[in-house]
């Protein structure tokens, strides 16, 4: 295991930015395959990204809005958003959508080895990918999530973030309120309603009910442009080709199989009353009632 | 045969159905181990109930000192617990926390991660093998772990619990919890109140509704509660304020995998088809012919719900007797 290497609470402030006024947000955006068209499998069982029309993930630009409000809203700091992700050549995409809805830097990780990743060495990239963006523009005081992809829709990678990068985790949250370098949300948990509190830096992951993500402006558009871009291969990381990759994930997808199409239904059309007798004979036929 | 660790779902010291679930699918891994979080006021309970579902060990962890605080010393625990003896599997409920503590754990133990698993047999040489419903349901997906003890998340309904009776020989144990793992704090919780219906992602049948319905929800409840049912919510429901978030079914809210699903006045989007489609039997009430939800029906009826709901409850109790 490894040994702990966070610092007690109130040392906090030497891993916040380098002066008190300065805030550094990174926003893991991951690049998906349209929910709304065809998903698929390649030959080797890993998830057709290249070959499919894609986008940065419906449930990541929730992760955006909330940081973009963040700086908004912290208008006397210097606060600095950056997106990161992880994916093939085209997912730089996802990026410059974040860029375009507002994000001051891009960080795309690319390279061939990562294809066919599993959720450990997504995260172990993205650990060391954030590590990097600290070294060169200031430690991040926040690393902002969504609450699931929409293609593995896993909901672990915040918190193996969390884990790699010893970090307080505070995930799933549907309002985000911050005041120095205090962090508080409300959450809905499986039986209650949640106020959770920690102090930054810490991984955070929104949920839909943060409220609707903006969409890029025209200016916006023509703005991310001019914004600077950066990508990184794995050795830039620091990363050995054999700790990444499909050939040694820790886990296996053996075999995958389009779902048998539905066979059609019946479907009949109320008149005067006769559509409630055929839904309870269905339900009674199949022992429902 | 090495031990299976099953985390128990409960809510104070009320165990969930999925912990039977889970406990039966242990017995085809190996010999099941239930872990109990909680107070130890409440662990006889529990234990008694472990063990009719088979546990031949119930490790029971006073939680008074991790439970203020979000999941990380749940993972420093289960870490802890995972090095004392040779395991086969460790499985936890898919809840958002059992796949958080999970996700925690499979970086500390350095073990592969499976979640979300409908269903897990045993494979060659009695490794766990688990099926996974992907893309919305529209694909299913089989999978190994590859490395160190699997882990794996498994969905409510992924198995018929089978009582037998295990030893359920009872082992206190104290994890050490550091200080980094309690940096997350719940500085208040509000238990939500009690619905008297199943439990939206246990129950057997679930009748979710929509605005469609106008805020009026008694032609739904009285339709639901005529068949026993748990009452779910498409997000449009949810985002007009009728229906609370706990309500929802789909990408951000619950999924679901019942017997039956009737979706009333529900279009069926993709984000509400992703919480669904793996149901057994799916019917639809739906006024308008076209509603892509037709496309996955066992039975539609076409019509206004808010004639066809109240005749169809009527008719379910006058059959019932
Ligand atoms: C990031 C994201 C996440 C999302 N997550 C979810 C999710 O988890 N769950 C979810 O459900 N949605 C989710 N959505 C929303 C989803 O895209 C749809 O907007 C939503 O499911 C539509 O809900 P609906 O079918 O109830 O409403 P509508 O699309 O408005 O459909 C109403 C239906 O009711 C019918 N109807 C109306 N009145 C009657 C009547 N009197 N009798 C009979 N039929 C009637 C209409 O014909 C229509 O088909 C998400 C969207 C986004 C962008
Ligand atoms: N390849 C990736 N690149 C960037 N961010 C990612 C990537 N994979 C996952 N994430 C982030 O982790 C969140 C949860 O992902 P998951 O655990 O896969 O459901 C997503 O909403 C993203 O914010």
């Amino acid at each position: 295991m490894r040994p702990c290497k966070r610092p007690a609470l109130t040392d906090h402030h030497h891993r916040r930015g380098r002066e008190a006024n300065t805030m550094n947000i990174v926003v893991c955006v991951k690049y998906v395959p349209d929910a709304t068209a065809d998903r698929q499998f390649e030959a080797d069982n890993t998830v057709d990204r290249v070959g499919v029309d894609g986008l940065l993930s419906e449930l990541d630009e929730y992760a955006v809005e909330q940081a973009l409000q963040l700086k908004e809203k912290r208008a006397d700091e210097e606060v600095t958003v950056t997106a990161l992700c992880v994916g093939p050549e085209k997912a730089v995409d996802a990026v410059r959508k974040a860029l375009q809805m507002g994000a001051d830097k891009g960080v795309h990780v690319t390279d061939e080895e990562i294809a066919g990743s599993d959720y450990i060495a997504t995260s172990l990239v993205l650990a060391k990918a954030i590590e990097k963006i600290g070294a060169d523009n200031g430690p991040a005081d926040l690393i902002v999530c969504g609450m699931a992809s929409t293609d593995a829709s896993g909901s672990v990678v915040p918190a193996m973030l969390a884990e790699r990068l010893n970090l307080p985790q505070v995930t799933l949250a549907s309002v985000v309120e911050t005041q120095g370098d205090q962090v508080r949300i409300k959450r809905d948990s499986e039986g209650s309603t949640e106020v959770i509190g920690a102090t930054m830096p810490i991984v955070l992951s929104v949920t839909d009910q943060t409220g609707e993500a903006r969409y890029p402006s025209f200016k916006g558009i023509m703005a991310a442009k001019k914004k600077p871009m950066e990508t990184l291969s794995l050795a830039d990381l620091g990363i050995e080709a054999d700790q990444v990759g499909l050939s040694v994930a820790w886990s296996k997808v053996e075999d995958t199989t389009p779902r048998p199409p539905r066979t059609a239904g019946e479907i009949v059309t109320d008149e005067d009353g006769s559509g409630a007798v055929a839904l309870a004979g269905f339900l009674a036929s199949k022992k429902f009632i | 045969m090495s031990e299976v660790l099953v985390v128990i779902d409960h809510v104070d010291g009320e165990v969930k159905k999925p912990t039977y679930e889970l406990l039966t699918i242990a017995r085809r891994l190996g010999e099941p181990s239930a872990v109990f979080f909680g107070a130890p006021d409440k662990a006889d309970g529990v234990v008694e109930k472990a063990k009719a579902y088979g546990a031949e060990k119930v490790y029971v962890i006073d939680d008074a000192e991790l439970k203020g605080y979000l999941v990380a010393p749940k993972a420093e625990a289960m870490a802890q617990l995972a090095q004392q003896s040779s395991l086969s599997a460790i499985l936890f409920p898919s809840t958002f926390e059992g796949k958080e503590v999970a996700a925690r754990l499979a970086i500390k133990i350095e073990s592969g991660l499976i979640t979300d698993a409908v269903d897990v047999q045993a494979g060659d040489g009695g490794a766990p093998v688990t099926t996974q419903s992907v893309f919305a349901g529209s694909y299913t997906v089989t999978a190994t772990v590859t490395r160190g003890t699997p882990i794996i998340t498994v969905k409510p309904n992924s198995a018929a619990p089978e009582e037998t009776a295990g030893a359920g020989t009872v082992e206190a144990f104290t994890p050490t919890i550091s200080d980094a793992a309690r940096t997350t704090q719940i500085i208040a919780s509000q238990p939500r109140a009690a619905t008297g219906r199943p439990e939206l992602t246990e129950a057997d049948i679930v009748v979710s509704c929509v605005r469609g319905t106008g805020g009026n929800f008694d032609p739904i409840e009285k339709f639901a509660d005529s068949l026993g049912a748990a009452v779910g919510a498409s997000r449009a429901a949810v985002d007009s304020g009728w229906m609370p978030h706990s309500y929802q079914v789909g990408q951000t809210g619950k999924t679901v995998s019942p017997q039956l699903y009737v979706a009333n006045g529900i279009s069926g989007a993709i984000q509400h088809r992703a919480g669904m489609q793996t149901s057994k039997t799916i019917v639809a009430v739906n006024k308008d012919n076209e509603a892509p939800i037709f496309e996955l029906v066992d039975f539609g009826v076409v019509g206004d719900l808010h004639s066809v709901l109240p005749a169809a409850t009527e008719e379910i109790t006058k059959r019932k007797g």
